[in-house]
């Protein structure tokens, strides 16, 4: 193993890809023993078929898991239709800038949050519906209308867009510069076609390959979402991944061989989902060079523009006033339906975090660090060495880097927990950070190996010329002049980190608490406030991070005109 | 080293001591002070439900307490559902972890406490009867300390506190709140979306379907065994009967329902529905003291009694803490500690102890406590009627969700 031979291309990269599909692959193996009937401690000594049976026998179990399939397949197109739409229609127009920069912060909310803040907005008794009532609508009392968790999962559906809008959207911005998209456009537009037409006809094309891998993870979490689901979607029946947490947290320790079958079901439908979606790929990819090939050239581009606008209005602003709801929850003091604001403010909510709170916090920032540190040096070793070997397009590697975003979290924590109590680490911050590290990871290569790979070659070339040493060339060229994405990539770190809700409850066997298994402990409660105090707090942590790397570059380039921004 | 054999010699004595139980008294506080010499020191990891900002209030109260007296650290670990706290000693036996388990004390009952029983995950029989405050324990007038949902404890957990089903609903809109299961029916006709229940597997959405099921059965009596599975269509068909009709006139025409009784309360809260229900009779006074509930809000309960309960604290049988588990849960006995659960100011939660078996200081602790505005006196909240066998829980569970979706 330790042995690097010179015609092995990179074993860098294969060892990352090592260290993150073996926890994977034991995991999967460990609910997969179960599915078949095999857990000695709970007297399955046998391979059978009854907990598949019993899975397929489970009350609208189909129902759960079209709702699974329908609701990600619906947030991921939907998203990517919102975020095409407002690139193609408004890519360097002003409102352009100001709803791009209303949605980076957007990136750092924790889906939880983002879903508490949504519930709290559109509730029958929520935000909304008490701005205007009852001098507009007359109701006195909350209106009896299904708008949460409703039997078709739109609400988790929404939910789950304004989440994925931002993401999709900045992986898109990221995407954008290796495209050559402006010189494309022009041409096409000097042929007669309008801006977002040309952007649909000879952009998109180039654009969607670049950012297909975060279309396929959005896709695969999606299908396969708890949190959002327990918050949003609907409960009669609910969608798959719930419901597969539900067994495996039931009493009767039968239940446990029928959720690992669940948990294996939940990884044939996401697969199955994502063959779903390459084949649509391919149907819209028709469709596209059909329509032109009969070269038709409309000019209805202020629709397109409003239609762009609107859309993406219409997912960027709910979030970010769910989020000021929340805000409002956590300060304020009786707050009765149909008024529009708390009977009165407090900070109580706030101050009661006192000693709890700041261990919580302080844990979570420790954790969140010490692996966001750790992933960057991998990150940047794996972009290094392939660097240097100028590997012959083997991607194959540098995908796989990407494998535990396409599996769901479901489908393999339960062996990983086995596996993390076998080796020793279970409730320890080292065994809930190394499990986080599966996750931030790829999120952090996803974020740092476009603008690597996109640095100017030259700038080395030249430092080389004067006989600057490889190393040299990647401590003073390299990482200083890849700054402000190297921040970026660690606030990303940092946000998933924080947001990681059932590794870090499962690894950490409870005793490891962060901001988020506080909050969803919490959310088990009736103290509103409360929730929202530890909701802003998801947000607030991350924030802070995206801050400083929006900040540090500005202070330490400020006299540097090329770097600044 | 020499720490570690003398606490296994303590483990050793204990065992021996639990299995002799005709052991004489100065035996018996011998060993309780090895107890506390070998919990001096350790670390226990109480797993407890944290959705409660007073309940987690007053577990750091007496993990400080127990720290200051015993030296024995207490971790309060909040999970949202104790029935993870199953699976994870589950994945411990799994794993081969027969000690040095990360759970070494639960707060549990019911279905949960079954399962660990029965799959001999608990740490060994009669530990709960050794504890020195085991003697002011009230177990004639509360039979349910020693019988769990039916299940004998066996001593295998410690009684906690005494539950009871109680109904809330705001006086100010709803003045007579329906005291019956067909006056609910009528009311819910009457005024369609205002009332709903927890979704089972939920606890207390469980809960709503046994008393339902205790008043509409034929015979009450089937309840206390086993189900029969031959019979059990027949035994849940006016259960069922009731639901159907109930149904159409719930919140959000059953098609939504609260996940949890917190839920409920903050729907109650909200306006959306007119009754809210809670195991803690004490829920509405601490509520309307926090601002989580308007202050008109009032309590009340069916008549012909509503089902109660005790919960307890449960030692699992791989703990790491044992004798520190065990200061704790005797601690948590103490009059001292149960009177001050019992204060609606601090939580609310009635005491397992036979108050008139106290000294009478620790009498005192407890005829100070005054009732909050929205809790009712143990005479208004009249009859508790007994817990079914863990096995209707489940099949109940089961034919609902077979029958409304989900699970």
């Amino acid at each position: 193993m330790q042995k690097p031979q010179p015609t092995r291309p990179d074993w860098v990269s294969a060892s990352v890809v090592l260290l993150l599909s073996a926890p994977v692959a034991v995991g999967l193996a460990g609910t997969l023993l179960p599915a078949a009937g095999f857990l000695p401690a709970l007297g399955g000594h046998q391979v059978s078929l009854t907990p598949v049976r019993d899975l397929l026998e489970a009350p609208a179990i189909w129902t759960s898991a079209a709702l699974s399939a329908g609701t990600g397949l619906a947030a991921t197109a939907l998203s990517l239709l919102v975020v095409l739409l407002f690139v193609a229609t408004l890519h360097g127009t002003r409102p352009f800038g100001v709803l791009s920069r209303l949605m980076s912060p957007l990136l750092s909310v924790p889906h939880a949050a983002a879903a508490f803040g949504l519930a709290f907005l559109i509730a029958p008794s929520g935000f909304l519906v008490r701005l205007f009532s009852p001098w507009a609508t007359g109701f006195e009392r909350p209106p009896d209308l299904l708008i949460l968790n409703d039997p078709l999962g739109l609400a988790m559906t929404f939910g789950l867009v304004i989440k994925e809008v931002p993401f999709l959207f900045l992986m898109a911005l990221a995407a954008l510069p290796q495209t050559n998209a402006d010189q494309l456009s022009k041409a096409a537009q000097n042929l007669g076609y309008s801006k977002t037409s040309a952007f649909f006809r000879v952009v998109l094309p180039v654009l969607y390959p670049q950012i297909r891998l975060p279309i396929i993870a959005v896709l695969a979490y999606s299908t396969s979402v708890v949190d959002v689901a327990q918050i949003l979607g609907p409960t009669t029946p609910a969608p798959l991944a719930p419901r597969i947490l539900g067994w495996m947290a039931d009493p009767d320790p039968a239940m446990r061989f029928q959720a690992s079958a669940g948990a294996v079901l939940q990884c044939l439908l996401s697969g199955g989902a994502i063959l779903l979606w390459l084949a649509g790929e391919r149907v819209v990819r028709g469709l596209l060079q059909a329509s032109t090939l009969r070269g038709k050239r409309r000019r209805r581009e202020h629709t397109a523009r409003c239609i762009g606008f609107i859309l993406t209005a219409g997912t960027v602003f709910p979030a970010i006033l769910g989020l000021a709801v929340l805000g409002l929850w956590s300060i304020s003091k009786g707050w009765w339906f149909p008024s529009a604001l708390p009977s009165g403010f407090t900070i109580s909510h706030w101050a009661d975090l006192g000693k709890t709170g700041t261990e919580v916090i302080w844990q979570t920032l420790v954790i969140a660090v010490s692996v966001t540190l750790v992933c960057l040096i991998l990150v940047i070793s794996v972009l290094e060495s392939r660097t240097r070997m100028k590997p012959s397009g083997d991607g194959t590697l540098r995908k796989l880097v990407f494998v535990p975003l396409l599996i769901p979290q479901v489908s393999f924590l339960f062996g990983l927990q086995i596996l993390s109590v076998l080796v020793g680490i279970d409730g320890s911050l080292l065994g809930v950070a190394m499990a986080h590290a599966i996750f931030v990871l790829p999120y952090m290569y996803l974020a740092f190996a476009d603008p690597w790979n996109h640095l100017d070659p030259r700038y080395q070339q030249v430092a080389m010329s004067f006989g600057a040493s490889k190393w040299k060339v990647l401590f003073r060229i390299r990482l200083p002049l890849l700054m402000r994405p190297l921040l970026v990539t660690l606030a990303i770190g940092i946000a998933v980190s924080v947001g990681q809700y059932l590794p870090t409850i499962m690894i950490g066997a409870g005793r490891v608490t962060t901001v988020t298994t506080e909050s969803l402990a919490l959310s088990s409660g009736g103290n509103r406030s409360l929730i929202a105090v530890y909701g802003m707090l998801q947000l607030l942590l991350p924030l802070m991070f995206f801050a400083a790397a929006a900040i540090i570059p500005a202070l330490l380039h400020r006299d540097r005109s090329g770097l600044r921004v | 080293m020499l720490s570690k054999l003398y606490a296994a010699g303590v483990a050793l004595a204990v065992v021996a001591a639990s299995a002799a139980p005709a052991a004489i008294a100065s035996n018996g506080a011998d060993s309780w002070s090895a107890i506390e010499q070998a919990a001096n020191g350790q670390t226990v990891y109480f797993h407890a439900w944290g959705g409660e900002p007073r309940i987690n209030a007053y577990i750091a109260w007496a993990a400080e307490t127990v720290k200051d007296r015993y030296g024995v650290t207490v971790e309060h670990v909040k999970v949202s559902e104790t029935a993870g706290v199953v699976t994870q000693i589950v994945a411990e036996k799994t794993a081969g972890r027969t000690s040095g388990g990360t759970v070494d004390l639960v707060w549990i009952n019911g279905e949960n406490f079954n399962t660990l029983k029965t799959q001999g995950l608990l740490a060994e029989k009669g530990w709960a009867e050794t504890l020195p405050n085991w003697q002011y324990v009230d177990v004639e007038g509360k039979p349910t300390v020693v019988s769990d949902f039916t299940v004998p404890t066996d001593g295998q957990e410690s009684p906690w506190g005494m539950a009871q089903l109680v109904f809330m609903h705001d006086s100010a809109r709803l003045p007579e709140p329906p005291k019956s299961l067909s006056a609910l029916a009528e009311y819910a006709n009457a005024n369609p979306g205002r009332i709903t229940y927890p979704q089972p597997p939920n606890f207390h959405g469980s809960t709503f379907l046994k008393q339902a099921l205790i008043t509409l059965i034929d015979d009450p009596q089937k309840l206390q065994s086993p189900v029969v599975d031959t019979r059990l269509d027949q035994d849940l068909a006016p259960l069922f009967a009731y639901l159907d009709d109930l149904h159409p006139h719930l919140w959000r025409s059953a098609e939504a329902f609260p996940q949890n009784a917190a839920q409920m309360r903050q729907l109650l809260a909200d306006g959306e529905i007119d009754i809210a229900f809670t195991f803690n009779p004490g829920d509405a006074s601490s509520a309307i003291a926090n601002g989580e509930l308007p202050p008109t809000v009032r309590s009340f309960v069916l008549e012909g009694g509503t089902i109660g309960n005790t919960h307890f604290v449960a030692i699992p049988f791989n703990s790491s803490a044992q004798e520190g588990a065990k200061v704790l849960a005797n601690f948590l006995l103490s009059a001292e500690a149960q009177a001050r659960k019992q204060d609606p100011a601090i939580w609310g939660d009635p005491t397992v102890l036979k108050v008139t078996s106290l000294q009478e200081a620790d009498q005192k602790r407890f005829e100070m406590l005054e009732l909050g505005v929205a809790t009712l006196s143990p005479t208004e909240l009249g009859q508790t009627l007994p817990e079914p066998h863990p096995s209707w829980v489940k099949a109940v569970e089961n034919a609902w969700a077979a029958r409304y979706g989900g699970s």
